[in-house]
């Protein structure tokens, strides 16, 4: 089967060698002369309106496109470049704002405590002067009732003692003797008691 | 027939023959492809001229052929020849579509035909000589004596300066169309062999045509451009003069 198939394409190829071996006739077309004219006046026609059509209509437009192009782009780069300024610009007063606002409300926090606390001490020092006071009065008043206490207690004890002996002995004594008996008395104990 | 690698060059006429005072102008396939290059170029730069802030593929396309030709001309010839742009740009598309479109099996490629590039290159020269001599009256002449030259070589190297000048269309057109036709015509051949050698050893030169292709396409564009950028230089001479 191959071997045929082989025998046949050879036999073919023959058959083309041969025909182009007979067909080696007349050389370069291109010197006969025959349709040169033709060729000149078609080749000066086609070029020509494809010279005229290019020229005056297709690449006027073409160019246009290109600088158009050219021209937006520059354009579009300005314009980005002034918002991105304006941008910057933008940020920079919004920092600004902010830091503003950071040292009003440092400024306003500070002040209010400022004044918290010379609320607190201010109040704490009328406070501390009326304990003092408070104080001052009771001590003079204990003063008071100290002295009083003791005047009475030998006043008291003077009568008591005068009473006690009256009802052992049953007769009245002298009462300075007595009260000098016991003064004496409540002093050492005054002493005793005080630790002096 | 067909496996004659020169029967791709020939031109036959399609349609009926036209005929101006006995010369022949009859629509032929040169002429097909000749148009088909010049539509395709329009609308493929047609569809270019969207007005879009972000381009489309078309449209980056074409921005980016009219960067690449502005660069090439304000780099070889200076910003003097700007009003020339339009020109070059339609000449380097021309002829590059022309290049690609001859790539497609069974098209025709009209770069191929030295009438065509001799047409287009002698069209330059003639330009470039008169937009010489406009901008610097006879003293473009001074473009054939170089400065520096001692003068017992000066009548010599006049000579040589003349003679190359007034190669160069043959030169500009010679280039283009030898390298197109040699191009196609060894794909053909080796097309040929890949037939004559047959399944058996066919695969050899199958894989030389691929190449050959990726070959071709790179010398269609790079034809193109040394095309175009000749045509840079020469304008160069001609509006800024160095000598």
């Amino acid at each position: 089967m191959l071997k045929k198939i082989i025998f046949q394409f050879l036999a073919l190829s023959l058959i083309f060698t041969y025909s182009a071996q007979s067909a080696e006739s007349g050389g370069m077309p291109q010197l006969n002369p025959e349709f040169w004219i033709s060729q000149i006046f078609w080749l000066v026609l086609t070029f020509g309106l494809l010279f005229i059509i290019l020229s005056k209509f297709i690449l006027p437009k073409i160019s246009n496109n290109l600088e158009t192009r050219k021209s937006q782009i520059l354009e579009n780069i300005e314009t980005a470049d002034k918002q991105r300024e304006e941008t910057e610009k933008k940020v920079k007063e919004f920092d600004k704002i902010i830091n503003d606002t950071k040292v009003e409300a440092k400024n306003f926090f500070n002040s209010e405590r400022q004044k918290v606390l010379d609320d607190i001490s201010s109040k704490r020092l009328s406070l501390e002067k009326d304990i003092e006071k408070e104080i001052i009065k009771a001590e003079e008043e204990i003063d008071q009732l100290k002295k009083t206490s003791q005047e009475k207690v030998t006043k008291i004890a003077i009568e008591t003692s005068s009473d006690l002996v009256k009802q052992l002995i049953g007769e009245d004594i002298n009462k300075s003797s007595l009260s000098a008996i016991v003064e004496d008395l409540s002093k050492k104990e005054m002493e005793k008691h005080n630790g002096i | 027939m067909a496996a004659n690698p020169m029967y791709q060059f020939n031109v036959y006429r399609i349609g009926p023959e036209i005929k101006i005072n006995n010369i022949d102008i009859s629509f032929t396939n040169a002429s097909l492809f000749m148009v088909i290059s010049s539509l395709a170029i329009l609308i493929i730069f047609n569809f270019g001229t969207k007005r879009s802030i972000i381009p489309n593929k078309i449209q980056l396309l074409s921005e980016l052929s009219y960067s690449f030709i502005s660069k090439m001309i304000s780099d070889t010839a200076g910003s003097k020849a700007k009003p020339y742009f339009s020109f070059i740009f339609s000449l380097f598309m021309f002829v590059l579509f022309c290049n690609m479109f001859g790539m497609i099996p069974y098209s025709f490629t009209v770069t191929s035909h030295i009438i065509v590039t001799f047409v287009l290159a002698a069209f330059i020269f003639i330009g470039v000589t008169i937009i010489g001599f406009i901008k610097h009256g006879l003293g473009y002449l001074k473009l054939f004596v170089p400065s520096g030259v001692p003068m017992v070589l000066l009548p010599l190297i006049v000579v040589i300066e003349i003679i190359s000048y007034l190669s160069r269309p043959i030169s500009l057109s010679v280039r283009l169309f030898a390298n197109m036709m040699a191009g196609h015509t060894m794909m053909k051949v080796f097309g040929g062999f890949v037939v004559s050698l047959g399944i058996v050893g066919g695969w050899l030169p199958l894989g030389f045509s691929v190449a050959l292709t990726g070959l071709e396409i790179l010398v269609a564009f790079l034809q193109a451009y040394v095309f175009a950028i000749l045509t840079c230089i020469y304008l160069n001479d001609a509006l800024n003069l160095h000598h």
